[in-house]
Protein backbone atom coordinates (compact mmCIF):
# COMPACT_ATOMS: atom_id res chain seq x y z
CA UNK A 1 0.00 0.00 0.00
CA UNK A 2 2.95 2.49 1.03
CA UNK A 3 4.25 1.48 -2.35
CA UNK A 4 1.45 2.45 -4.32
CA UNK A 5 1.15 5.92 -2.73
CA UNK A 6 4.38 6.26 -3.46
CA UNK A 7 4.21 5.68 -6.83
CA UNK A 8 1.12 7.88 -7.15
CA UNK A 9 2.96 10.43 -5.92
CA UNK A 10 5.70 10.05 -8.66
CA UNK A 11 3.21 9.95 -10.91
CA UNK A 12 1.92 13.39 -10.23
CA UNK A 13 5.33 14.65 -10.16
CA UNK A 14 6.15 13.31 -13.58
CA UNK A 15 2.80 14.83 -15.34
CA UNK A 16 3.35 17.83 -13.29
CA UNK A 17 6.88 18.12 -14.82
CA UNK A 18 5.21 17.54 -17.75
CA UNK A 19 2.62 20.57 -17.50
CA UNK A 20 5.57 22.60 -16.79
CA UNK A 21 7.76 21.56 -20.01
CA UNK A 22 4.44 22.18 -22.08
CA UNK A 23 4.36 25.80 -20.74
CA UNK A 24 7.93 26.90 -20.83
CA UNK A 25 9.02 24.94 -23.94
CA UNK A 26 9.79 27.25 -27.41
CA UNK A 27 6.84 26.98 -28.64
CA UNK A 28 4.92 30.22 -31.01
CA UNK A 29 1.23 30.72 -30.62
CA UNK A 30 -0.12 33.02 -32.89
CA UNK A 31 2.33 32.84 -35.32
CA UNK A 32 3.45 36.41 -34.96
CA UNK A 33 6.17 37.80 -32.86
CA UNK A 34 5.66 37.49 -29.51
CA UNK A 35 5.91 41.45 -28.75
CA UNK A 36 2.94 41.78 -30.52
CA UNK A 37 1.05 39.21 -28.93
CA UNK A 38 1.39 40.70 -25.83
CA UNK A 39 0.44 43.75 -26.94
CA UNK A 40 -2.69 42.46 -28.47
CA UNK A 41 -3.00 40.87 -24.41
CA UNK A 42 -2.12 44.19 -22.97
CA UNK A 43 -4.63 45.97 -25.11
CA UNK A 44 -7.30 43.53 -24.67
CA UNK A 45 -6.97 44.08 -20.69
CA UNK A 46 -6.96 47.77 -21.23
CA UNK A 47 -10.24 47.56 -23.45
CA UNK A 48 -12.04 46.00 -20.08
CA UNK A 49 -10.69 48.77 -18.27
CA UNK A 50 -12.28 51.90 -20.44
CA UNK A 51 -15.40 49.27 -20.41
CA UNK A 52 -15.84 49.28 -17.07
CA UNK A 53 -14.98 53.36 -17.09
CA UNK A 54 -17.45 53.94 -19.79
CA UNK A 55 -20.12 51.64 -18.06
CA UNK A 56 -20.05 53.00 -14.76
CA UNK A 57 -20.73 56.28 -16.46
CA UNK A 58 -23.65 54.50 -18.29
CA UNK A 59 -25.00 53.48 -15.03
CA UNK A 60 -24.70 56.96 -12.99
CA UNK A 61 -26.04 58.78 -16.29
CA UNK A 62 -29.09 56.39 -16.47
CA UNK A 63 -29.77 56.18 -12.40
CA UNK A 64 -29.75 59.98 -12.00
CA UNK A 65 -33.20 61.62 -11.56
CA UNK A 66 -31.48 65.03 -12.04
CA UNK A 67 -31.01 66.28 -16.02
CA UNK A 68 -27.14 65.28 -17.45
CA UNK A 69 -25.33 68.42 -18.31
CA UNK A 70 -25.86 68.74 -22.30
CA UNK A 71 -21.90 68.13 -23.27
CA UNK A 72 -22.49 70.63 -26.37
CA UNK A 73 -23.15 73.42 -24.27
CA UNK A 74 -20.91 72.53 -21.65
CA UNK A 75 -17.83 72.25 -24.07
CA UNK A 76 -18.97 75.04 -26.59
CA UNK A 77 -15.93 77.66 -27.11
CA UNK A 78 -16.47 81.02 -28.76
CA UNK A 79 -13.86 82.88 -30.81
CA UNK A 80 -14.75 86.15 -30.60
CA UNK A 81 -18.46 85.48 -31.81
CA UNK A 82 -21.11 83.10 -30.89
CA UNK A 83 -20.30 80.09 -28.97
CA UNK A 84 -19.68 76.85 -31.17
CA UNK A 85 -21.04 73.57 -29.47
CA UNK A 86 -17.78 71.10 -29.04
CA UNK A 87 -15.95 72.55 -31.39
CA UNK A 88 -12.50 72.10 -29.39
CA UNK A 89 -13.55 68.22 -29.25
CA UNK A 90 -14.10 67.94 -32.67
CA UNK A 91 -10.32 69.79 -32.79
CA UNK A 92 -9.05 67.62 -30.64
CA UNK A 93 -10.53 64.40 -32.51
CA UNK A 94 -9.09 65.56 -35.75
CA UNK A 95 -5.28 66.33 -34.36
CA UNK A 96 -5.49 62.12 -32.69
CA UNK A 97 -6.57 60.99 -36.01
CA UNK A 98 -4.29 62.95 -38.37
CA UNK A 99 -1.52 61.26 -35.20
CA UNK A 100 -3.29 57.97 -36.13
CA UNK A 101 -2.28 58.25 -40.34
CA UNK A 102 1.12 59.74 -40.07
CA UNK A 103 1.62 56.87 -37.20
CA UNK A 104 0.08 54.53 -40.17
CA UNK A 105 2.87 55.40 -42.69
CA UNK A 106 5.58 55.23 -40.10
CA UNK A 107 5.08 51.70 -39.32
CA UNK A 108 5.29 51.11 -43.33
CA UNK A 109 7.92 53.28 -43.72
CA UNK A 110 9.75 51.05 -41.22
CA UNK A 111 9.49 48.35 -42.84
CA UNK A 112 10.55 49.88 -45.99
CA UNK A 113 14.16 50.68 -43.79
CA UNK A 114 13.47 54.20 -44.56
CA UNK A 115 14.64 55.63 -41.05
CA UNK A 116 14.54 59.37 -42.09
CA UNK A 117 10.61 59.20 -42.87
CA UNK A 118 10.05 56.51 -39.98
CA UNK A 119 11.52 58.43 -37.25
CA UNK A 120 9.73 62.41 -39.06
CA UNK A 121 6.41 60.58 -39.34
CA UNK A 122 6.83 59.22 -35.61
CA UNK A 123 8.18 62.69 -34.57
CA UNK A 124 5.24 64.46 -36.37
CA UNK A 125 2.69 61.60 -34.32
CA UNK A 126 4.30 62.18 -30.81
CA UNK A 127 4.12 66.17 -31.40
CA UNK A 128 0.46 65.73 -32.54
CA UNK A 129 -0.03 63.47 -29.44
CA UNK A 130 1.54 66.21 -27.08
CA UNK A 131 -0.69 69.00 -28.94
CA UNK A 132 -3.72 66.33 -27.92
CA UNK A 133 -2.25 66.56 -23.96
CA UNK A 134 -1.94 70.06 -23.96
CA UNK A 135 -5.64 71.03 -25.66
CA UNK A 136 -7.18 68.58 -22.50
CA UNK A 137 -5.00 70.38 -20.28
CA UNK A 138 -6.79 73.59 -21.50
CA UNK A 139 -10.35 71.88 -21.63
CA UNK A 140 -9.57 70.85 -17.90
CA UNK A 141 -8.63 74.26 -16.45
CA UNK A 142 -11.84 76.28 -18.46
CA UNK A 143 -14.17 73.30 -16.79
CA UNK A 144 -12.72 73.60 -13.45
CA UNK A 145 -11.52 77.50 -13.12
CA UNK A 146 -14.65 79.25 -15.46
CA UNK A 147 -17.34 76.78 -14.78
CA UNK A 148 -17.30 75.48 -11.41
CA UNK A 149 -17.01 71.58 -11.87
CA UNK A 150 -16.01 69.42 -9.50
CA UNK A 151 -15.82 65.46 -9.28
CA UNK A 152 -18.55 65.57 -6.55
CA UNK A 153 -20.50 68.22 -8.03
CA UNK A 154 -21.44 71.32 -10.52
CA UNK A 155 -23.58 74.07 -11.71
CA UNK A 156 -24.86 72.37 -14.88
CA UNK A 157 -27.02 69.12 -13.40
CA UNK A 158 -25.67 65.59 -12.57
CA UNK A 159 -23.38 65.77 -9.77
CA UNK A 160 -21.99 62.36 -11.33
CA UNK A 161 -21.21 64.49 -14.16
CA UNK A 162 -17.72 66.04 -13.19
CA UNK A 163 -16.63 62.64 -11.95
CA UNK A 164 -17.49 60.56 -14.85
CA UNK A 165 -15.64 63.23 -16.87
CA UNK A 166 -12.26 63.54 -15.17
CA UNK A 167 -12.28 59.34 -14.54
CA UNK A 168 -12.70 58.61 -18.65
CA UNK A 169 -10.67 61.49 -20.24
CA UNK A 170 -7.90 61.84 -17.34
CA UNK A 171 -6.91 58.05 -18.22
CA UNK A 172 -7.32 58.20 -21.56
CA UNK A 173 -4.88 61.63 -21.32
CA UNK A 174 -2.91 59.55 -19.08
CA UNK A 175 -2.56 56.62 -21.91
CA UNK A 176 -1.87 59.67 -24.68
CA UNK A 177 0.70 60.97 -22.67
CA UNK A 178 2.33 57.96 -22.07
CA UNK A 179 1.96 57.06 -25.75
CA UNK A 180 4.17 60.18 -26.51
CA UNK A 181 6.76 58.93 -24.35
CA UNK A 182 6.72 55.27 -26.11
CA UNK A 183 6.93 56.67 -29.70
CA UNK A 184 9.79 59.39 -28.71
CA UNK A 185 11.83 56.33 -27.13
CA UNK A 186 10.90 54.16 -30.53
CA UNK A 187 11.69 56.69 -32.60
CA UNK A 188 14.85 57.79 -31.24
CA UNK A 189 16.30 54.04 -31.56
CA UNK A 190 15.45 54.15 -34.83
CA UNK A 191 17.21 56.75 -36.10
CA UNK A 192 20.33 55.80 -33.89
CA UNK A 193 20.24 52.73 -35.48
CA UNK A 194 19.35 50.46 -32.12
CA UNK A 195 17.08 48.36 -34.23
CA UNK A 196 20.20 47.88 -36.75
CA UNK A 197 22.35 46.30 -34.51
CA UNK A 198 20.41 45.20 -31.83
CA UNK A 199 17.30 43.52 -34.19
CA UNK A 200 19.17 42.52 -37.07
CA UNK A 201 17.51 45.39 -38.41
CA UNK A 202 14.25 43.88 -37.60
CA UNK A 203 11.56 47.16 -37.25
CA UNK A 204 8.60 45.54 -35.78
CA UNK A 205 8.79 47.21 -32.44
CA UNK A 206 7.76 50.23 -34.84
CA UNK A 207 4.52 48.35 -34.96
CA UNK A 208 3.89 47.30 -31.83
CA UNK A 209 4.16 50.94 -30.63
CA UNK A 210 1.62 51.86 -33.26
CA UNK A 211 -0.78 49.57 -32.27
CA UNK A 212 -0.81 50.91 -28.76
CA UNK A 213 -1.06 54.80 -30.03
CA UNK A 214 -3.78 53.31 -32.78
CA UNK A 215 -5.67 52.12 -29.59
CA UNK A 216 -5.87 55.08 -28.05
CA UNK A 217 -7.12 56.86 -31.04
CA UNK A 218 -9.80 54.03 -31.06
CA UNK A 219 -10.53 54.94 -27.59
CA UNK A 220 -11.01 58.11 -27.83
CA UNK A 221 -13.70 57.19 -31.11
CA UNK A 222 -15.75 55.51 -27.98
CA UNK A 223 -15.43 58.35 -25.66
CA UNK A 224 -16.14 60.83 -28.35
CA UNK A 225 -19.46 59.01 -29.23
CA UNK A 226 -20.69 58.05 -25.73
CA UNK A 227 -19.79 61.03 -23.60
CA UNK A 228 -19.42 64.02 -25.90
CA UNK A 229 -22.24 63.49 -28.08
CA UNK A 230 -24.43 60.88 -26.49
CA UNK B 1 -2.91 37.51 -47.57
CA UNK B 2 -2.51 36.03 -44.02
CA UNK B 3 1.05 37.62 -42.77
CA UNK B 4 3.09 34.13 -41.32
CA UNK B 5 5.85 36.41 -40.29
CA UNK B 6 4.06 38.68 -38.41
CA UNK B 7 5.46 41.08 -41.66
CA UNK B 8 3.11 43.77 -42.29
CA UNK B 9 3.87 45.28 -45.57
CA UNK B 10 0.84 46.94 -47.48
CA UNK B 11 0.74 49.66 -50.08
CA UNK B 12 0.82 53.50 -49.22
CA UNK B 13 -2.64 53.99 -51.06
CA UNK B 14 -5.13 51.47 -48.39
CA UNK B 15 -4.07 53.80 -45.26
CA UNK B 16 -4.58 57.10 -47.09
CA UNK B 17 -8.26 56.52 -47.63
CA UNK B 18 -8.25 54.90 -44.59
CA UNK B 19 -7.13 58.39 -43.31
CA UNK B 20 -10.06 60.41 -44.96
CA UNK B 21 -12.39 58.38 -44.30
CA UNK B 22 -11.99 58.69 -40.80
CA UNK B 23 -11.85 62.14 -41.19
CA UNK B 24 -15.26 61.83 -43.38
CA UNK B 25 -16.62 59.71 -40.45
CA UNK B 26 -15.44 62.41 -37.96
CA UNK B 27 -17.00 65.43 -39.83
CA UNK B 28 -20.50 63.38 -40.33
CA UNK B 29 -20.28 61.98 -35.97
CA UNK B 30 -19.82 65.81 -35.52
CA UNK B 31 -22.65 66.90 -37.67
CA UNK B 32 -24.76 65.48 -35.95
CA UNK B 33 -24.68 66.99 -33.05
CA UNK B 34 -24.28 70.56 -34.62
CA UNK B 35 -27.31 69.90 -36.49
CA UNK B 36 -28.72 69.28 -32.90
CA UNK B 37 -30.40 65.52 -34.68
CA UNK B 38 -32.14 64.37 -31.51
CA UNK B 39 -33.86 60.91 -30.05
CA UNK B 40 -33.57 57.58 -31.83
CA UNK B 41 -31.73 59.36 -35.38
CA UNK B 42 -29.06 60.72 -33.21
CA UNK B 43 -28.28 57.72 -31.60
CA UNK B 44 -28.53 55.56 -34.65
CA UNK B 45 -26.10 57.75 -36.58
CA UNK B 46 -23.16 58.33 -33.24
CA UNK B 47 -23.11 54.45 -32.82
CA UNK B 48 -23.08 53.59 -36.63
CA UNK B 49 -20.14 56.38 -37.36
CA UNK B 50 -18.23 55.49 -33.99
CA UNK B 51 -18.44 51.48 -35.36
CA UNK B 52 -17.29 52.05 -39.05
CA UNK B 53 -14.48 54.24 -37.31
CA UNK B 54 -13.62 51.61 -35.06
CA UNK B 55 -13.74 49.21 -37.60
CA UNK B 56 -11.58 50.88 -39.89
CA UNK B 57 -8.92 51.66 -37.13
CA UNK B 58 -8.39 48.16 -35.74
CA UNK B 59 -9.12 45.96 -39.06
CA UNK B 60 -6.53 48.46 -41.19
CA UNK B 61 -4.64 51.02 -39.11
CA UNK B 62 -4.07 48.15 -36.49
CA UNK B 63 -3.67 45.38 -39.32
CA UNK B 64 -6.20 43.26 -37.65
CA UNK B 65 -7.63 42.56 -41.14
CA UNK B 66 -4.31 40.28 -42.45
CA UNK B 67 -3.58 39.00 -39.10
CA UNK B 68 -4.35 35.12 -38.77
CA UNK B 69 -7.84 34.09 -37.85
CA UNK B 70 -6.67 32.28 -34.52
CA UNK B 71 -5.15 35.90 -33.09
CA UNK B 72 -8.55 37.89 -34.69
CA UNK B 73 -10.63 35.34 -32.42
CA UNK B 74 -8.16 35.69 -29.46
CA UNK B 75 -8.71 39.23 -29.56
CA UNK B 76 -12.06 40.20 -30.35
CA UNK B 77 -14.27 37.64 -28.79
CA UNK B 78 -13.48 38.12 -25.47
CA UNK B 79 -15.02 41.81 -25.79
CA UNK B 80 -18.25 40.53 -26.46
CA UNK B 81 -18.87 39.49 -22.51
CA UNK B 82 -19.39 43.38 -22.35
CA UNK B 83 -22.46 43.26 -23.68
CA UNK B 84 -23.82 41.16 -20.83
CA UNK B 85 -22.14 43.54 -18.42
CA UNK B 86 -23.82 46.63 -20.67
CA UNK B 87 -26.85 45.06 -20.72
CA UNK B 88 -26.83 44.07 -16.82
CA UNK B 89 -25.84 47.28 -16.07
CA UNK B 90 -28.62 49.04 -17.82
CA UNK B 91 -31.08 47.09 -16.62
CA UNK B 92 -29.45 48.01 -12.68
CA UNK B 93 -29.40 51.77 -13.58
CA UNK B 94 -33.36 51.99 -14.41
CA UNK B 95 -33.70 50.21 -11.24
CA UNK B 96 -31.82 52.20 -9.29
CA UNK B 97 -33.29 55.47 -10.75
CA UNK B 98 -36.97 54.02 -10.69
CA UNK B 99 -36.00 53.58 -6.49
CA UNK B 100 -35.47 56.94 -6.29
CA UNK B 101 -37.85 58.36 -7.98
CA UNK B 102 -40.27 56.30 -5.43
CA UNK B 103 -38.00 57.27 -2.65
CA UNK B 104 -37.44 60.88 -3.17
CA UNK B 105 -39.22 62.10 -5.97
CA UNK B 106 -38.51 63.96 -8.56
CA UNK B 107 -35.15 65.84 -8.54
CA UNK B 108 -36.49 69.37 -7.50
CA UNK B 109 -36.49 72.35 -10.17
CA UNK B 110 -36.49 70.33 -13.19
CA UNK B 111 -38.78 67.69 -13.74
CA UNK B 112 -36.99 65.55 -16.85
CA UNK B 113 -37.14 61.96 -17.98
CA UNK B 114 -34.42 62.96 -20.27
CA UNK B 115 -30.87 61.67 -19.30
Amino acid sequence: MNQNSLAGTAEILAGNQGALQDAVSDKQIFQVPWGKAMMWIFLLSDTFIFSCFLISYMSVRISTTVPWPNPSEVFALSFGGDPIPLILIAIMTFVLITSSGTMALAVNFGYRKNKKVTVLLMAATAFLGATFVGMQAFEWTKLIVDEGVRPWGNPMGAAQFGASFFMITGFHGMHVSAGVIYLSIVAWRVGSGYYDRHKNGNYETVEIAGLYWHFVDLVWVFIFAFFYLW
Amino acid sequence: MTATEGHQQHPLGVYFWVWGLLFVLSAFSYAVDYYHLQGYLRWTLILLFMFLKAGFIVAIFMHMAWERLALIYAILVPPLCLLVFIGLMAIEGEYIELGRLIAFGPAPEIISTHH
